[in-house]
């Protein structure tokens, strides 16, 4: 079941450093939403807020507001691992435990949840690997070890890791910066499955991405180094792409950036 | 040194690019080869003055050198036998592994992934020095301190679980200076190494690799499990076979604290069993050894010796073992 975000004013600080500030959007559910923006910005730290990894950097904190539907995900008593369980996270780097068989890595998060019967295990395990698309390349070895794949299929095996816990909400950083064409498709053919049961986020510096896959998109920038990167505007794609409301966007688009 | 005068005269006749980068290589590596050439004269060097001085002395024991407990090398006819020392320095070892081992490990885990930045560097050095402390000190410290203040303990020890044989403490016992209060001091002394070195390696575990877990809703101790504890656990063994590498061959403190005795009991608190361990025998002997107890105070150093590679073969074979499954590809 997937579920609307709202974030209310968000601000997010490294110790002193605040790098990013007052940050509102909502992202409808069963939409693909895209971050874009210059490097730095913040794009990053805005979605670790999201499933409130961002706290657990040591010194890191967020101010501000995330509701996930009509749940204060900051609010008091909110437990942060909960949060994490119905929210998950495709990281930029392919990150799959690395003593972990495929089979085990993609099992983790359902153990985590306490799912120990080894036939729902098993059904669960290949459905998410049908679904990130390496079921085909990996079922000959699951009791391989997962860092023993390349780096495309170690991402596809984190997100399939992602989607076995079947979240409400998944977030994507760069998933396909270290990926192949073929391997990117395949991910961006993915995501357009998953928005039929997911929230999707997911941060690009890749505008045809952005184009291709994005029902909406949201611009991210700042004035300087130093400063606290901002939400310049969030729109449709089809929007953004032709005609943004800002300058900034524009000149961020068609290349005049900087 | 010997490295040094083997070192080949650098080789400038070649004059072309690059050529005295190629000098320094090949003087550099003259020297390391020489370093590991060094390493392995030096072993050789030593077992074979052990051998030499132990086999005569083994030939003159009128007993079986290896299942004798009495230690009475100068005696006429000499007996003198290794069983008790061997059996003294395994237990005294092995309980202070057992011991200090999760208490080590909890530290550094403290420190890698629990204490709040301000605590986690002043409690890191404090490990570091609590590691530098020379044995000596925490021997006095076991003697003057640990024995006498913990009469009480080792007498509910004895009162409560004495139907556990290790804490049987029989009709005739006392408490004191006992194998598990020389274990103890042992466990306290290997505590700061095991943890130093575990720390480092928790600390070398991937971000990436902890933010995977908790990604995933791992709470902080299920993050340990899954990301933490699989990568480090090899390194981890390596901190636990050093520290009982150091338990084994520790002398003076073992010496100080416990009532001598070669006795091969497990009833560890009492302290009129008491025990003896290789390192400690030797160190009580020494002195008022004769020319044949001496050798054989050596014959039981090359046991020693022996039990020390061992380990640290065992050690390494585990570790390799362990390293290449998490890397197997
Ligand atoms: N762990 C950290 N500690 C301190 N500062 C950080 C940390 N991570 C990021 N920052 C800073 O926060 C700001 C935003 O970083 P962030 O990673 O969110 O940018 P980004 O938009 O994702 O950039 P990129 O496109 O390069 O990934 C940057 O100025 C960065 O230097
Ligand atoms: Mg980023």
């Amino acid at each position: 079941m997937s579920k609307r975000i709202v974030a209310e004013d968000v601000n997010a600080f490294y110790g002193s450093f605040r790098a990013i500030a007052g940050v509102s959007l909502t992202i409808e559910p069963n939409t693909v939403t895209a971050l874009i923006g210059p490097s730095g910005c913040g794009k990053s730290t805005f979605l670790r807020t999201i499933n409130r990894l961002h706290e657990v950097i040591p010194g890191a904190r967020v101010e501000g507001k995330v509701m996930l539907d009509s749940e204060d995900l900051y609010g008091a008593g909110v437990d942060a691992v909960a949060v994490r369980r119905t929210i998950g996270m495709v990281f930029q780097r392919p990150n799959p435990f690395p003593t972990m068989s495929i089979y085990d890595n993609v099992a983790a998060g359902l153990r985590l949840n306490g799912i120990k019967n080894s036939k729902v295990l098993d059904e669960a395990v290949e459905r998410s690997l049908r679904g990130a698309n390496l079921w085909n390349e990996v079922k000959e070895r699951l009791a391989k070890p997962g860092a023993g794949l390349s780096g495309g299929q170690q991402q596809r095996l984190c997100i399939a890791r992602a989607i076995a816990v079947e979240p409400q909400v998944l977030l994507m950083d760069e998933p396909c910066s270290a990926l192949d064409p073929i391997s990117t498709l395949a991910i961006e053919d993915l995501m357009t499955d998953l928005k039929q049961r997911y929230t999707i986020v997911i941060v690009t510096h890749n505008m045809q991405q952005a184009a291709r896959v994005s029902d909406r998109t949201g611009f991210f920038s700042l004035e300087a180094t130093g400063e606290p990167g901002r939400l310049i505007e969030i729109d449709t794609t089809e929007k953004i792409f032709s005609n943004p409301s800002e300058k900034r966007t524009e000149d961020y688009i068609t290349g005049r950036f900087g | 040194m010997t490295a040094s005068t083997e070192r080949p005269p650098p080789d400038l006749s070649g004059g072309g690019l690059g050529a005295t980068r190629r000098v320094g290589d090949r003087v550099f590596a003259a020297l390391t080869t020489g370093a590991g050439v060094l390493v392995l004269a030096l072993i050789v060097a030593i077992g074979a003055f052990l051998l030499t001085k132990a086999i005569p002395a083994v030939q003159k024991d009128s007993t079986n050198f290896f299942t004798t407990k009495l230690w009475q090398p100068d005696n006429d006819p000499s007996v003198f036998g290794i069983a008790a020392l061997v059996f003294g320095t395994l237990l005294s070892s092995i309980i202070a592994l057992v011991v200090a081992g999760p208490i080590a490990i909890g530290i550094a885990l403290y420190i890698s992934d629990y204490a709040p930045r301000r605590l986690a560097t002043p409690i890191g050095y404090l490990v570091d020095l609590l590691a530098a402390v020379p044995s000596v000190v925490y021997g006095l410290w076991g003697l003057l301190f640990l024995a006498p203040h913990s009469d009480k303990f080792q007498q509910f020890l004895s009162d409560h679980f004495g139907f556990i044989p290790l804490f049987d403490l029989g009709k005739n016992g006392v408490v004191g200076r006992s194998m598990m209060i020389a274990s103890l001091v042992l466990a306290i002394m290997i505590l700061p190494i095991v943890a130093a070195i575990s720390r480092e390696i928790f600390l070398q575990v991937p971000q990436a690799n902890r933010e995977a877990a908790l990604a995933l809703g791992a709470t902080k101790l299920e993050m340990i499990r899954l990301a933490v504890l699989p990568y480090s656990k090899s390194g981890v063994v390596g901190a636990l076979m050093l520290g009982l590498g150091r338990a084994l061959g520790e002398t003076i403190a073992v010496a100080l604290v416990l009532s001598l005795s070669y006795s091969t009991s497990f009833h560890i608190i009492d302290a009129n069993v008491g025990g003896n361990t290789i390192a400690a025998n030797i160190a009580s002997q020494y002195q008022a050894a004769e020319p044949l107890g001496q050798r054989a105070l050596i014959a039981s150093g090359l046991v020693l010796f022996v039990i020390t590679f061992a380990v640290n073969a065992l050690a390494r074979y585990v570790v390799t073992r362990s390293g290449k499954r998490a890397a197997a590809v």
